[in-house]
């Protein structure tokens, strides 16, 4: 091989790579009116979905959301319009060429009853003619991904699973061959709302990793905020009503369809897309058996409790301290009550809120990931950010995040403590 | 089949053995040294009724298979098709061996067409209906991951039919065999033949009768055995 030659695969690699990853996929005033039908069921619809983001198509029943997405892989024909993947018309691609190339997930799974959990999942490697070898690495590889065991499941037939595992091998047979753009129609759809939430959760951290392109079909609303980047709100006759990140369609309402569509509880809806560790927690004296109870109770200036909380040598909350546990040279162990339930840094707001109401207290402090106590979030905090106006620079996107990292400095920027 | 239909048939009793010293023979009884001493003279039509059988059985599946692909294709042939044969299905069958005589000549032939117009019915409701009851869903994740039409026939749709084909298989081995049995109105042969030699004679008929149900049984037992083999993934379910 020449260095010439090289020079330019090299050039090549990265990009070829990305575009592997994660497609752009644009839908260009695509219609659709099926035979026998007066209205179309898509109607010029336009949308642009980039590269690694989750698009959510939301709206009442009927109003073209699977039409929409089964467009995408040529399942459906469209009257008119066209659709773009990186740039490149679905039309110029066979059909059963472009969907090896997509992921597709649908709500009843679809799975194979006659074929091994393994043999499903390779579905589509097969079709591409991927070498034994190499399926075999890759079915233990997305089985691990999905969180089922690969020894335990591999042989296994469809029949032989609960809901949530037939779900889960859905997903991962769609994500078999590594496709750079996955449709889902309501993949979580037949779950009960616990294992749905599951399901949610794990995909997000799939997600987190993996930065694919994805057109995610749901008819419920709190799924789509907490699944979209971009939410495209779809009226009857595949209209498009909105088309706004999660936080921007909750405070932002096009018009008084996106607003009824959205509920009348979408303030409370925005607890769902913060985290505990994005808003502005208590601050709280901190004290240690033994310490000097003077130095604890200067700390109160700076506090929003009026009391300390005690703790251990790794910082973990042992309890609230009561008056007397201060009140002499040094402080003793003499607690109030314990400093329960723990919130951790990493919850959404509305989980952490329903754990201060299920456990009736107003109040409890906040750990990091390693158990240390960094501040405490209480009912009038959560008020306080209920009543804020939001900020823009918050979006869903930073939901999907696995781990964000606090915007460093922020927090000294804060009144309290520059005023203080 | 009525048995006045039976008695108006023209057919020759023949003798078929010297009947004058035993008395168990003489009075047409079950007779068990007759049995084994003749068991014998039953191989020829036994191995004609299964070879007429299994003939039957392999062309009529051969083509029930590929009007019943033809219909799952083209929606539209799937009703003149079924009609056709369900009324080929309603002739009786005494009938059918003997209409078909003059066209196709006395003999094997006659028998075989008779038997295979029958199983046509039975084969391609059965082999339709199971591709049929594929659900919606497998298909459209099959098509949406991009299995051509006849990828999906060949690993998803077919695959998922064999319990109702190896059904379909079942139900027309038993009624050929038994059908099998009137072949000999054709000059078809087979365990009929005997029995219709000597109707009255016990040993006779229970040896040619029971043949006749081993064979069903045997054939049942051994399609049972297949579907079990073939179908790992419906045993895994109901265990
Ligand atoms: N194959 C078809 N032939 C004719 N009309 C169809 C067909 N599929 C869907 N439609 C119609 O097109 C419209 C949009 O259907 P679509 O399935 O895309 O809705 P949806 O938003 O996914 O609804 P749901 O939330 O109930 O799944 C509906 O009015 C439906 O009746
Ligand atoms: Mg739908």
């Amino acid at each position: 091989m020449t260095a010439s030659n090289a020079s330019t695969t090299d050039d090549r690699q990265p990009a070829d790579e990305r575009r592997q990853q994660a497609a752009d996929l644009e839908l260009c005033e695509i219609s659709k009116l099926y035979p026998g039908q007066s209205d179309p069921a898509i109607d010029k619809l336009s949308l642009k979905v980039e590269a690694g983001e989750i698009c959510v198509l939301v709206g009442p029943s009927g109003c073209g959301k699977t039409t929409a997405m089964r467009l995408v892989n040529r399942m459906i024909e469209p009257t008119d319009g066209d659709i773009l993947i990186d740039g490149e018309s679905i039309r110029d691609r066979g059909p059963a060429e472009l969907r090896r190339h997509i992921g597709y997930a649908i709500q009843r799974t679809g799975l194979f009853p006659h074929l091994t959990i393994a043999d499903n999942i390779s579905t589509v490697p097969r079709l591409l003619g991927w070498d034994k070898q190499r399926i075999d690495a890759r079915v233990d590889e997305l089985l691990e991904l999905v969180s089922l065991d690969a020894d335990d499941m591999r042989d296994r037939y469809p029949g032989q699973l609960s809901g949530g595992q037939q779900q889960r091998v859905g997903v991962a047979r769609a994500l078999a061959a590594d496709p750079p753009l996955l449709l889902m129609d309501e993949p979580f759809g037949a779950d009960d709302p616990i294992n749905r939430e599951r399901l949610q959760n794990e995909f997000l951290r799939l997600q987190g990793q993996l930065r694919k392109t994805i057109v995610f079909v749901t008819h419920d609303i709190d799924e789509a905020i907490k699944m979209g980047d971009r939410i495209a709100v779809l009226k009857k006759g595949g209209k498009l009503a909105q088309y706004a990140s999660p936080a921007e369609l909750l405070t932002n309402p096009a018009d008084k369809f996106v607003e009824d569509f959205v509920g009348a509880d979408r303030s409370l809806k925005r607890l769902a897309l913060q985290r505990v560790r994005d808003i502005d927690l208590w601050k709280v004296a901190e004290a240690r058996e033994g310490e000097r109870s003077e130095d604890v109770r200067r700390k109160f200036e700076d506090s929003d409790l009026p009391f300390a909380i005690l703790l251990d040598e790794q910082r973990r909350p042992l309890g609230w301290l009561s008056d007397e546990a201060v009140r002499g040279e040094r402080v003793t162990n003499d607690t109030r009550s314990p400093a329960t339930p723990h919130i951790d840094l990493d919850d959404i707001l509305r989980d952490a809120l329903a754990e201060l109401l299920s456990n009736g207290v107003q109040y409890a402090p906040v750990l990091d990931s390693r158990g240390a106590v960094s501040g405490v979030l209480s009912l009038e905090v959560i008020g306080r950010f209920l009543h804020s106006a939001p900020t823009e620079s918050r979006t869903g996107a930073e939901l999907v995040m696995d781990d964000p990292e606090p915007i460093p400095g922020e927090g000294d920027e804060t009144p309290e403590n520059t005023g203080k | 089949m009525s048995p006045d239909a039976l008695a108006t048939l023209p057919f020759a009793q023949v003798e078929i053995e010297q009947r004058s010293g035993e008395s168990c023979i003489a009075n047409d009884g079950l007779c068990p040294g007759w049995i084994v001493d003749n068991l014998g003279d039953y191989a020829t039509p036994l191995v004609e009724h299964i070879y007429l059988t299994l003939f039957s059985v392999v062309v009529g599946f051969v083509i029930a298979f590929g009007l019943a692909i033809l219909a799952h294709r083209r929606a539209w042939t799937m009703r003149p098709i079924s009609a056709t044969t369900q009324i080929l299905y309603t002739i009786p069958s005494i009938a059918a061996f003997f209409l078909l005589q003059p066209i196709v000549g006395r003999g094997f032939m006659a028998g075989a067409i008779a038997l295979i117009a029958y199983t046509l019915f039975i084969l391609f409701a059965n082999i339709t209906t199971g591709l049929q009851n594929v659900p919606a869903d497998v298909k459209d994740a099959a098509r949406g991951m991009g299995l051509t039409d006849g990828q999906l026939l060949r690993q998803v749709e077919l695959p998922m039919a064999i319990p109702e084909i190896l059904a379909g298989l079942r139900i027309a081995m038993t009624t050929t065999i038994g059908l099998a049995a009137l072949a000999f109105f054709a000059g078809a042969g087979g365990l009929g033949e005997p029995i219709e030699q000597d109707i009255f004679f016990k040993s006779n008929v229970v040896i040619a009768g029971g043949l006749c149900l081993l064979l069903a049984a045997i054939s049942d037992l051994i399609l049972l055995g297949v579907q079990r083999f073939a179908l790992p993934w419906r045993r895994a379910q109901a265990t």
